[in-house]
């Protein structure tokens, strides 16, 4: 099913959002965004069903279809969603059947982005209330066709487990049963809610719905679509960013059985064959001449030099209250700089997409986080309209912000272009990391001003490529990138003279994107390094000099002290072991976390022991927040401890796990995630864990060696040996 | 030239030249995609099968090296009571998410209690440590693992 997209509702909404930013109301990523995704819209095409919005499905058979707006890659967000969904339709959750949604900005934007898009973490907190009406109203209809047949009235009637029951006469139908009478019902205008007391499904640990398939081979992944008659292929960007293909010389790959084509594009060379195996060692035996262009100079020591240079000029303000002057004249001063190098996403699954060109369509089998932003771009590398461009989402082997992108789409459609019948391209590994789309580097200083023990000015400069003007550019306004100063202006802490800037520094061609934890990830490195050294400065306990500041944000207190409760704050430890904390305010939620380290005579570190607590307010699916928050705090580790891509001549310098390390099972310590109980909508915890991490392990080493740390990932030279 | 493999216990005929790796065999000949493909250099574990009751990466083993052993996958593991038991204890303590790497850890994983039915943390760190899992799921690995060796025994 493909559905064009109106361009009339885009602009109507891009301005929407340039007023509001230019009138200084900068909420960060809450983009003040109307939710164009009306819950009683029905579906283009409901084929018979009880179809009363894009979200549900009732046939006569009772079979109950809930359609996915957001995408799973792993977050847990088909099962919370469905959930949500289940809920308020009071639906058997044991028999329910998902699908994945297809392109509409229409039925399935996301509400706090105005597009179909699945990141930021704030799936749950965008359809919360769209989705639980939809599945209020949907009930609705189902009980006033009960109602209407039994002759009763509907206030009368009750609703559990796919079944509409009449106490008084003890009569029940099935939603089944109903389906096609509740079709012709009216959609009720201010459906109720329920009270979340009387939820029966919200805030249980339930099963995730995806997992079953997942242990036994049978989900399927973008990169496990099979088609008919299909070909694979696999292919070589220019090794220097934006370099051209000079002269490919193919004989050798010819020969090699199996390889069907080689097609030549300007900046990439792929190989055809009947299988990778063909296809790998084809494009093995090309001989490419490549014309490098002008970026074959570029290298990370430039890139450095430029932004610390960028660095030192005025940004744009991204807020400022008090008197920022005054502050920095007042009291003791420090002042630090942080920097966050390039990473590379790394997801599992390489990227990947199969598509098919004919004449007058394409269709497309990926894994994507943005559904109608890879239409519309392969619509563009196609040559087609958008309508006759169908995509098919799978299941993600992860995403991280990378399939934020379409870039692997569009190369997928023009080799497809030159190829008779359907194509897989897969990326190699070394091709997925060395033509990512990179997590920029990040220049964060900080001045800041002690008086009494307590923080009285605070002027912070981030440094850094603005994604939003590339990806979306109403989220670039004024010199301001709305996402990376994200919690740099939403800071928990009390202070009064408080002052937030931001330079847009790009560097040259390295592409940057979205990466898990987003702006947040390097406000957050930042901001809680600052705290410790501040802390030492003024010579109080790290916990405690929070504590004195975070009076206004009940919050976040409980969740810092339960973490230090939880994680012995305080309590003596073996020698060269200490204790990091990390109090974070992004994606709505209210979290702080402790890691215990080892840091040994050499400078290896040794996580021993973590401990988050957690107020994402109203808990969908408990258990898979405790999952994400202990994956995502091994994913930020895994950052802080290996994780850099180094540029040298225009490449990048790392290819595979060997050289672009991740964390192992034989590195990882104990976790305990604490929830804490709350009435309040849900916050976004998906990317929390990532930022989470890297700060309290950075904090722990400096309690262990006094060295602070100013850059990841972190360098064992410079901590071996040292002690505090 | 027709290569004869034993898969998941049945016999499969296919032409694929024999320094093709298996993983290929299996996922772009065979179409079975449970295996999957991470790095293509036996580096993070996503393609583990079982030789002969063994773990090996199939993206680094050339079909023709197979020869007459038998070949076990995620699509056929649960079929041992080994592999049953730690595809239950990987739900019941609900390990995954994104899934992607988690057909090559439950290959290491019931390849692991079959040698060792009561694996440590040691054991269980040395047979684990070739596979990434980039969700990071490796606390509730550990712990499943565990279950899985603990119902063995009951």
């Amino acid at each position: 099913m493909a559905i064009s997209l109106k361009t009339s509702d885009r602009f109507s909404r891009r301005s929407v959002l340039t007023g509001s930013l230019a009138s200084g109301f900068l909420l960060a990523f809450h983009l003040p965004v109307r939710a164009v995704n009306e819950p009683t819209q029905p579906p283009d095409d409901p084929n018979g069903k009880f179809a009363p919005n894009a979200f549900i499905r009732i046939d006569s058979a009772g079979k109950t279809t809930l359609v996915m707006p957001q995408v799973e890659m792993g977050q847990g967000v088909y099962t919370s969603i469905s959930m949500i969904l289940a809920e308020e339709l009071d639906a058997d959750f044991s028999h329910v059947t998902l699908e994945h949604a297809p392109p509409s900005d229409k039925l399935y934007g996301n509400p706090l982005f105005g597009v179909q898009a699945t990141g930021n973490s704030n799936s749950v907190r965008a359809w919360w209330k769209p989705l639980r009406t939809a599945g209020a109203s949907a009930r609705a209809m189902l009980v006033q066709a009960a109602a209407h047949q039994w002759q009763v009235d509907p206030a009368s009637c009750t609703t559990a487990n796919s079944e509409v029951m009449h106490k008084a006469s003890g009569r029940q139908l099935s939603y089944g049963a109903l389906a096609l009478a509740a079709s012709s019902e009216v959609q009720p205008k201010d459906v109720p809610l329920k009270d979340p007391r009387n939820f029966v499904l919200i805030g249980k640990p339930l099963k995730r719905l995806d997992t079953p398939d997942k242990v036994n081979g049978r989900a399927v992944y973008g990169i496990d679509a099979m088609l008919p008659g299909m070909k694979f292929a696999t292919l070589a960007v220019c090794p220097v960013f934006g370099g051209k293909v000079a002269k490919v010389d193919d004989s050798a790959a010819r020969k090699i059985p199996g390889v069907q084509k080689i097609v030549v594009l300007d900046d990439l060379v792929a190989v055809v064959g009947d299988h990778m195996w063909a296809a790998k060692k084809g494009l093995d035996a090309l001989v490419i001449d490549w014309d490098e262009g002008p970026n074959a100079r570029v290298s990370s020591k430039g890139i450095w030099d430029d932004l610390r240079a960028a660095s030192e000029k005025d940004g744009a303000v991204a807020k400022s209250r008090g008197d920022i002057a005054k502050g920095l004249a007042t009291g003791e001063r420090l002042e630090a700089a942080y920097e966050l190098p390039f990473l590379a996403h790394a997801t599992m699954e390489p990227v990947n997409a199969t598509v098919h060109v004919t004449p007058d369509a394409c269709e497309i089998w990926t894994g994507t986080q943005v559904m109608t932003r890879v239409q519309s771009e392969a619509a563009k590398a196609a040559g087609l309209p958008i309508e006759k461009v169908i995509v098919n989402n799978h299941l993600l082997g992860g995403g991280f912000g990378r399939k934020l992108e379409a870039d692997m789409v569009v190369a997928a459609v023009r080799v497809a272009k030159q190829v008779d019948g359907p194509v897989k391209v897969v990326w190699t590994r070394e091709e997925d990391i060395q033509h990512d789309i990179f997590r920029p580097v990040y220049r964060d200083t900080i001045a800041a001003t002690l008086s009494d023990g307590k923080i009285v000015g605070w002027k912070y400069k981030v440094s850094g490529s603005s994604i939003m003007a590339r990806w979306f550019p109403p989220g670039f306004q004024n010199g301001i990138d709305i996402d990376a100063v994200d919690s740099a202006v939403d800071m928990p802490y009390d202070i009064p003279n408080f002052h937030v800037e931001y330079v847009r520094a790009e560097p040259p061609a390295v592409p940057t994107g979205f990466w898990r934890g987003v702006g947040p990830n390097n406000n957050v490195f930042a901001i809680e390094c600052f705290m410790d050294e501040l802390a030492r400065k003024a010579g109080k306990d790290p916990v405690d000099f929070r504590r004195s500041m975070l009076g206004n944000q009940p919050r976040f207190l409980a969740a810092l002290n339960l973490a230090a409760e939880k994680s012995n704050w305080g309590e003596p430890l073996p020698a060269r072991v200490g204790r990091g904390v990390c109090v974070q305010p992004s994606f709505a939620s209210f979290i702080a976390t402790v890691v215990e380290a080892e840091v040994d005579e050499q400078g290896d570190v040794h996580l021993r022991r973590i401990t988050s607590a957690v107020d994402t307010g109203i808990a969908v699916n408990p258990d898979t927040i405790v999952a994400q928050l202990e994956g995502g705090l091994i994913f930020g580790l895994t950052a802080a401890l290996y994780g850099e891509i180094i540029i040298d001549k225009g490449r990048v310098q790392q290819s595979n796990f060997n050289d672009y390390r991740m964390l192992r099972i034989d590195e990882t310590p104990k976790i305990d995630v604490h929830l804490i109980k709350s009435g309040e909508p849900p916050g976004g915890i998906g990317e929390t864990g990532a930022n989470a991490g890297p700060p309290a392990l950075r904090n722990a080493i400096y309690a262990v060696t006094g060295v602070a740390l100013r850059r990841l990932p972190i360098d064992r030279a410079l901590i071996a040996g040292k002690k505090t | 030239m027709a290569t004869i493999l034993t898969i998941n216990g049945e016999r499969k005929s296919f032409d694929a030249p024999s320094d093709m790796p298996l993983l290929w065999v299996l996922r772009d000949v065979l179409g079975m995609t449970g295996t999957k493909f991470g790095c293509g250099v036996a580096q993070c574990g996503a393609c583990t099968v079982h030789i002969d009751g063994k773990p090996v990466r199939s993206c680094m083993l050339p079909v023709g090296a197979v020869r007459d052993r038998p070949v076990t996958t995620i699509e056929g593991v649960g079929a041992s009571p080994v592999g049953a038991k730690v595809q239950k204890a990987w739900l019941d303590l609900e390990v995954v998410q994104c899934g992607y790497c988690q057909s090559g850890q439950i290959m290491s994983a019931a390849a692991l209690l079959a040698a060792t039915p009561n694996p440590d943390d040691s054991d269980i760190d040395a047979a684990m440590a070739g596979n990434i899992c980039r969700c990071g799921t490796y606390v509730r690995i550990r712990a499943a693992i565990k279950q899985a060796a603990s119902q063995r025994q009951s």
